[in-house]
């Protein structure tokens, strides 16, 4: 890269509630996937500081950091991030190992989280046996087995036809209003975010240049 | 992570690509292998090198000489009383010596030359005792025939080349003679026995002076020795009777005429008297009390400790070139370890998203190395044990070839096996330990960007 510092995220002060369901929206290289990167504790900020439930992630270790990413958030991704190797359940199952989660118990979260986002069967299949829209939901069973309080997506819909999109951001509301989890959605989509964010946050240049309320939220949720 | 899931984890990683690393693993039994046949044949000549010192009954026994003689009084000069102030090796001497603590007992080692006849025709030889207790030594292991039936019993036993001599087939080489086909047709033959007894004249017990008397002995042949007896004595006998029997016929002894000048005793003197030891840890402290009786004593104890360092620079040796093959193996485990982080990249940001610590990535890919390690160091032993069992087979189809009893050149004993595969095991963690760190230290932005 070079001696040239590059501000992917430069000066953002950002405040989202518990509970909330916040869209970062921007063109590629507009700061927003850095961003989350920074929330979800996979980066961390050169200076400033990311404070999630009370708990500074600048100050944490890289062990912390671990822990944090652990418990407290789930990641989704635009690739779903599935280990080829591995079977549906044993993908879900993954952050149980780390959590050094009894074995006898790991069986029966992995499938009550995968009943959670509808898949019941093919679990002992590996992901490339699945439809994208499958394997995004076992992505997110997997962001869901630890009973995180954010759940992270990074462009969830990007490698989905439309209609898959739909039904996979359908159920990413779902959770953010059953379980109230906090949803931070990265998408270039500005239907998207519309349709199912409830505060929508535009970035440039690693800077945000706009943050509203949703109101077009509340028809998309009566909707559907 | 807990360890059972690294190692079910790492067990998955390693199936995945099976090839690379069954490879891998190929090479690091190659090297526990050629570091195991190495070994198991530096241990195996030890261990049969002192066997034969063992068995050779040198290795528990004192050989005691008076300090008057000047035949091994090369070292001993300086300490202890003067040569000519010394107590006399004599009967009263060896009976003190067998008193010594550790002592099992004590003889004079009496040997002459003389004539012996068969079938009417002179042959000139090495006649010595050789106590009842000599039957357990190694050295008539392929004897044909049997051991003296008794301590006084008229029998002799016969080394095979002075065997071959009476059978008229000398001249050949001592390996070359097959020692059942000389024994076949010598056991139970008689040998006759020319000797001259030292008899002291008179009953005045001052007096120096004896005569000699000529005898003839009949003696059986009893048995016929394959290897020698005497190997590692000065003059080297060929036909052993029994000690008590030696004692009883009272031979003229080559050192008789020199004791003649010096000593002033009925009693006669020994040349030479052998004690035998409990156990050859004793042999030090023995040797001390017997020198304090005013003797020179000889042991192979020397000789062994001497041999204990040649074997262990053997062994220091045999190891690094054992070792060479292993630590090529080590690298090719880094290589392996590295290709599977590249490969792997997008894996280990997934783990470390999904929380997977530093630690727990790192101690994946150590139980990946452990296990190649473990894997190889099983496969390496065996294979270096099946290795050492061909090396030993082919030599000792060469040993027969040329005529030699076959011989076990090679031992693997447990600590060996044990040993070599733990060694594998550390050998296997410390090459994993710079792609664990590595593997651990990426970043998983990026790691997750990679496609």
């Amino acid at each position: 890269m070079g001696s040239a510092t590059i501000r992917a995220v430069d000066g953002i002060n950002l405040e989202v509630s518990a509970g909330g369901f916040v869209a970062l929206l921007g063109a590629s290289g507009s700061g927003k996937s850095s961003l989350l990167n920074l929330i979800a504790g996979l980066d961390s900020a050169s200076s400033g500081s990311v404070i999630v439930n009370g708990q500074n992630l600048a100050g944490l270790s890289r062990e912390g950091l671990a822990k944090y990413r652990r418990y407290t958030v789930g990641m989704v991704f635009q690739s779903f991030n599935l280990i080829p190797s591995m079977t549906v359940l044993e993908n879900v199952e993954l952050p149980l190992r780390f959590a050094e989660v009894e074995r006898a118990k790991r069986g029966e979260l992995a499938r009550s989280a995968l009943q959670k986002v509808g898949l019941t069967g093919r679990l002992e299949h590996r992901p490339i046996e699945l439809s994208g829209g499958e394997q995004q939901r076992v992505a997110i069973a997997r962001a869901l087995i630890n009973d995180p309080k954010i759940l992270l997506a990074d462009e969830p819909t990007g490698n989905l036809d439309s209609r898959t999109g739909t039904e996979v951001m359908d159920l990413i509301r779902s959770l953010n209003e059953t379980l109230r989890m906090t949803v931070v959605l990265v998408t270039h989509e500005r239907d998207l975010a519309e349709k199912y964010a409830d505060r929508l946050i535009f970035m440039a240049d690693g800077q945000v240049i706009g943050d509203q309320a949703n109101s077009a939220r509340a028809v998309a949720g009566a909707k559907s | 992570m807990k360890l059972y899931d690294s190692v079910e984890l790492a067990a998955r990683n390693l199936r995945e690509s099976v090839l690379r690393n069954s490879l891998t693993t190929l090479g690091i039994s190659v090297g526990v292998a050629s570091l195991v046949a190495m070994l198991s044949l530096g241990i195996g000549l030890q261990q049969l090198a002192s066997r034969r010192l063992q068995h050779s009954g040198l290795f528990d026994s004192i050989v005691v000489t008076s300090r008057r003689d000047l035949r091994f009084n090369r070292e001993q000069e300086d300490s202890g009383p003067a040569p000519a102030e010394s107590p006399d090796l004599n009967e009263t001497a060896r009976a003190k010596i067998e008193r010594v603590n550790g002592v099992v007992e004590a003889y004079p080692d009496l040997r002459f030359i003389t004539e012996v006849q068969f079938n009417d025709k002179p042959h000139l030889t090495m006649v010595a005792g050789m106590p009842m207790s000599s039957k357990d030594s190694d050295s008539f292991e392929g004897m044909q025939g049997k051991f003296f039936s008794s301590g006084n019993a008229h029998e002799a036993i016969l080394q095979k080349s002075f065997a071959a001599e009476l059978l008229g087939k000398s001249a050949r080489v001592p390996d070359e003679i097959n020692v059942a086909e000389v024994g076949g047709p010598l056991i139970g033959k008689q040998i006759v026995l020319r000797y001259e007894e030292r008899q002291t004249t008179g009953g005045d017990p001052n007096s120096t002076s004896f005569s000699v008397i000529s005898h003839e002995l009949p003696l059986t042949i009893v048995g016929v020795t394959d290897l020698d007896p005497d190997a590692m004595r000065g003059a080297r006998a060929h036909v052993f009777i029994p000690q008590q029997l030696i004692e009883s016929m009272h031979p003229m002894q080559a050192y008789d005429m020199r004791g003649s000048n010096a000593s002033p005793s009925s009693e006669p003197n020994y040349g030479t008297v052998i004690a035998r030891i409990s156990g050859a840890g004793k042999v030090e402290q023995v040797e001390t009390a017997i020198k304090k009786l005013g003797f020179n004593t000889f042991s192979i104890l020397d000789a062994t400790k001497s041999m204990q360092r040649f074997f262990a620079i053997l062994d220091l040796f045999l190891g690094i070139f054992g070792s060479l093959a292993l630590t090529v193996a080590s690298i090719g485990i880094i290589n392996t370890l590295v290709m599977a982080i590249l490969e792997r990249r997008r894996e280990i940001g997934i783990m470390k998203a999904v929380g997977a610590s530093d630690s727990d990535v790192r101690g994946l890919f150590f139980a990946e190395a452990g296990a190649m390690g473990i894997l190889g160091g099983i496969f390496g032993t065996a294979l270096g044990w099946v290795i050492g069992r061909v090396i030993n087979f082919g030599t000792n189809i060469y040993l027969h070839r040329q005529g030699f009893p076959p011989e076990h050149i090679w031992a693997v004993p447990v600590w060996l096996v044990a040993g070599a595969t733990g060694f594998a095991f550390v050998v296997s963690l410390l090459s994993g330990l710079y792609p664990a760190s590595r593997a651990a230290k990426l970043d998983p932005v990026q790691a997750l960007r990679y496609e």
